[in-house]
């Protein structure tokens, strides 16, 4: 495995008393796409600008790539594209432009500039529209542009803040596509922040799960559900129609697999690792009881960061 | 091997392309045209009237393009001491929250240049552009009435004249400054304008109006009123613009307060040279330099302090 890449240590961001980061402590490794999960108002936006050098934290660091973000900005925007939630283009200006522009900013000359920018343009498909003004692009072509503005700077690594909103399905997958190969291909590292689990289930060897300011869980996507799952992924539903005893309730519990029970009245709720719902309806059957009803649900992470997201962020956006 | 450019003046170059090809530009043109035709055509059918009178001696007979009214439409001096804050308000008040709103402002930072490279070349690409359209049309106004009168400016005039332009860039430049800063401090381009707009309308009409009830107030006698009012006047950018540009362009004025007798005495009735008009004029200058820096610094602290995202 490569170095680490970005590394923050006890990161807090305070604005008004409220903690919108608190301790963030973090490292990726170089060349993983790692996606920061978390509802809105979580304080991704927050950790993304300490981490460019464009918010001072109120306490705790950021390395990102042996460079200090908040001494040594200039040399972190020297190697770290970003691409913001609602990026922004000159909307007089053609994309090609734009993107002319953005390269000579980083001392890239006029004539380089102008070169690869027409290969980018080509990459992300926008080569037939670089000579239209920005103004009329759509939304997706606006955030592939912006993927483009990133990649002009040949960054080591790109830092996606909700690159997904607003755009249609099947441009969230062609743009996710993108954003894997272009990472495969160059080496480049990739965060990425969004609150939509899927996307970043797709794409993320890494995700971190943030809530409140607070980093919950990190780990690979399987891990993460493996650990949070620990208890069992299968709900099992049954009602009987006699009401069921201490004795039945032992011996469902006993049976391999099963973690959990809960009887109310006629009803039971079994947590369970792998669908048990055969072996406890013949059990139940064998002993007596008479069977109304058997359902079965399975968790996925979904239900898992949905648990998480009812934990109390219900108040929107939090800057 | 093309030469590789500092990021401020891809900066700077940028801003003076939107300036250029936006329509406040083309607003602003077209007001400084209509201006400058306005003067030559006063300048033309008066001119003939102050050459007839023209003493020997000290005949400034070219800075009268500046200063010459027919009553009808106002002097040069006057347009400009009038236009010259829109001018400065139109290209400051949406610099940054335009930029803000639109979410440039981000990715801009985003890219290795020090945060202050983005204010400081705003200010820089508008002081350009005001001064290029200052000076083409001073310099407009010289030459065509060169071509079409066939008197020309003697040095003390030219320099009277190229002084004169410049310290008018620093008048609009002041204005510009409180564009930016109003830029800075509300989110809302309209309020922004608006903002600059109101300041401009309170000393362009009530503050003379504000200072007048204050002295007749204040003071009983009509010497005391008038010092106070004189006074006042230079709190007043307009009014320390307006002074600057008469004594400037009318060397005949000897001091800017009231001469007693004593001193006035033995003194001879001509006019001053260039540099004893200068100094005169210098502390107006130092005034307008420092209110105009006040203003950019207030906006530059407000700026380099502000989140990115608040």
């Amino acid at each position: 495995m490569p170095g680490t890449i970005i590394e923050t240590d006890k990161l807090t961001k305070i604005y008004n008393g409220y903690r919108a980061v608190n301790e963030l402590t973090l490292s990726i490794e170089e060349g993983e796409v790692f996606g920061l999960l978390g509802p809105n108002g979580a304080g991704k936006t927050t950790t993304i600008l300490m981490l460019m050098g464009l918010t001072e934290p109120s306490s705790g660091t950021v390395r990102i790539a042996g460079y200090d973000s908040t001494r040594e900005p200039l040399q972190v925007k020297r190697i770290v594209g970003y691409l913001p939630d609602q990026v922004g283009f000159y909307e007089n200006r053609t994309a090609l432009e734009n993107l002319v522009f953005t390269a000579r900013l980083n001392g890239i000359t006029e004539e380089e500039a102008r070169k690869s920018a027409d290969e980018l343009l080509d990459t992300v498909g926008l080569s037939e529209v670089k000579n239209k003004k920005v103004g009329t692009f759509s939304r997706g072509m606006r955030q592939r542009l912006g993927l483009a503005d990133v990649l002009i700077k040949n960054p080591k690594i790109i830092i996606l803040d909700e690159p997904t909103i607003g755009i249609d399905p099947k441009g969230v997958n062609d743009f996710l596509a993108l954003i894997k190969s272009l990472s495969r291909e160059r080496g480049i590292t990739v965060l990425l922040s969004s609150h939509l689990l899927n996307q970043v289930q797709k794409i993320c060897d890494r995700v971190g799960i943030f809530i409140k300011g607070n980093l919950k869980a990190v780990g690979k996507i399987e891990e993460l559900a493996g650990e949070l799952l620990k208890e069992g992924n299968i709900e099992i539903r049954i009602v009987v129609k006699e009401e069921p005893n201490e004795e039945i309730a032992e011996k469902v519990k006993a049976l391999s697999g099963v973690s959990e029970l809960t009887a109310d009245k006629r009803e039971m709720r079994i947590v369970a690792r792998e669908d048990l719902s055969s072996p406890i309806a013949k059990l139940l059957i064998d002993s007596g009881f008479s069977l109304l009803h058997l359902s079965t649900k399975e968790y996925s992470l979904e239900d898992v960061y949905e648990f998480y997201y009812g934990g109390g962020v219900a108040d929107g956006e939090a800057s | 091997m093309e030469k590789q450019v500092s990021p401020f003046a891809v900066l700077v170059q940028k801003e003076i392309g939107d300036y250029i090809y936006s329509w406040k530009f083309l607003i602003l043109l077209g007001i400084i045209l209509l201006t400058t035709i306005g003067s030559i055509i006063t300048i033309l059918s008066l001119i003939k009237d102050y050459a007839a009178n023209i003493d020997l001696e000290n005949s400034f007979l070219f800075l009268n393009l500046f200063t010459a009214s027919d009553g009808n439409l106002p002097p040069f001096i006057s347009i400009i001491s009038f236009l010259g804050p829109i001018m400065g308000l139109a290209l400051g008040f949406d610099v940054i929250n335009v930029e803000r709103n639109r979410g440039t402002i981000s990715r801009v930072l985003a890219q290795p240049i020090p945060r202050d490279y983005f204010i400081n070349s705003k200010f820089v690409a508008a002081l350009m552009v005001i001064a290029v359209s200052i000076f083409s049309i001073g310099f407009l106004i010289m030459g065509f009435s060169i071509l079409t009168l066939g008197i020309y400016p003697t040095l003390d005039e030219l320099l009277r004249i190229i002084f004169f332009l410049l310290f008018t860039c620093f008048y609009i430049a002041f204005w510009l400054n409180l564009g930016i800063l109003f830029s800075t401090v509300f989110r809302q381009s309209a309020t922004s304008a608006l903002a600059g707009l109101a300041v401009w309308l309170f000393y362009t009409v009530f503050y003379s109006m504000i200072m007048n009830l204050i002295g007749n107030a204040i003071y009983n006698s009509q010497a005391d009123t008038s010092l106070f009012l004189t006074r006042m006047n230079r709190l007043s950018p307009i009014g320390l613009y307006t002074e600057l540009t008469t004594i400037l362009l009318t060397p005949s004025i000897r001091a800017t307060g009231v001469l007693s007798f004593e001193q006035l005495f033995g003194a001879l009735p001509s006019t001053l040279p260039f540099s004893q008009s200068l100094l005169l004029v210098w502390p107006h200058v130092c005034g307008l330099i420092a209110a105009t820096f006040i203003c950019f610094a207030i906006a530059y602290l407000i700026f380099m302090r502000e989140e990115i995202r608040a």
